[in-house]
């Protein structure tokens, strides 16, 4: 009896240090978590998003190449290619800017990475799509529209 | 867990063209489910970085809008063929997942 309870009494207390650990392992994506810029991703419109971003008032520039398919006919996968042959891009940022929150990611560049990000990504109607390049310490913004038949937001 | 992801490397001249593909839902939490009428809650990579060699060259941050199984494909001017390149990412609810490749 006394031997069961013991061992009873060992496997609660090693629940509980499991507990812990699992508390302690959980603290660690949270605090991760908390460099994702929330206000900005969270924001309902590219004024906000700019905002969230660091960004005010970018100067539109020749030098930002989007591509990204006139018509998109499934809003869920659209392809966007962003290039920039400006010097010493640091950062790229993409928006869709009517999706209900319009940033969709941005893109810190380093270590000889050249201005250039393609991805896909999900836009809910037609609207333009806008990049936003931080080079040399300046922003330049350039925006292409994407006419959208089928949603990719939501049903 | 974690799917695996791909990573393409390979180089153009002296730019390594670099191609990923995650495997993740990309669940933005406004989408609703077909049957149950309930909101799908939100899942999706929120950081993707990426090192060659050790040396950072993307440092990514993306939200829900980012389609299902990401792509991402980036170019890093100078580096060398044999390099190793590691990809990572974390998602909003602290799943994380990493792969390398070596540029051919």
């Amino acid at each position: 009896m006394n031997a069961l309870r013991r061992n009873v009494l060992k496997s609660a207390a090693g629940a509980s240090a499991v507990a812990v650990a699992v508390a302690a392992g959980l603290l660690k994506p949270t605090q991760a978590m908390a460099a994702w810029n929330k206000s900005a991703f969270e924001a309902k419109n590219v004024g906000d998003a700019l905002k969230g971003i660091g960004v005010t008032s970018p100067a539109d520039s020749k030098d930002i190449t989007i591509k990204a398919p006139d018509i998109a006919e499934n809003g869920a996968v659209v392809p966007v290619e962003v290039s920039s042959g400006l010097a010493g891009v640091t950062s790229i940022a993409i928006l869709a800017e009517k999706n209900a929150q319009p940033l969709v990611g941005t893109f810190g560049l380093s270590g000889g990475a050249e201005g250039f990000i393609s991805t896909r990504i999900k836009m809910g109607q037609t609207s333009l799509v806008r990049a936003v390049v931080n080079a040399g310490g300046k922003t330049y913004t350039a925006a292409k529209e994407v006419k959208v038949t089928i949603g990719g937001c939501g049903g | 867990m974690a799917e695996p992801m791909r990573i393409r490397a390979t180089m153009a001249g002296d730019v390594a063209d670099v191609k990923v593909l995650m495997n993740h839902p990309m669940e933005t939490g406004t989408r609703k489910d077909a049957k149950t009428g309930q909101l799908v809650p939100a899942h999706f990579i929120q950081e993707v970085t990426a090192t060659i060699n050790g040396v950072a060259v993307l440092d990514a941050e993306i939200g829900g809008a980012v389609s299902k199984n990401p792509f991402l494909g980036f170019k890093v001017k100078g580096a060398k063929a044999g390099a190793k390149v590691v990809v990572s990412w974390v998602d909003n609810k602290g799943d994380k997942n990493s792969a390398e490749a070596t540029i051919g």
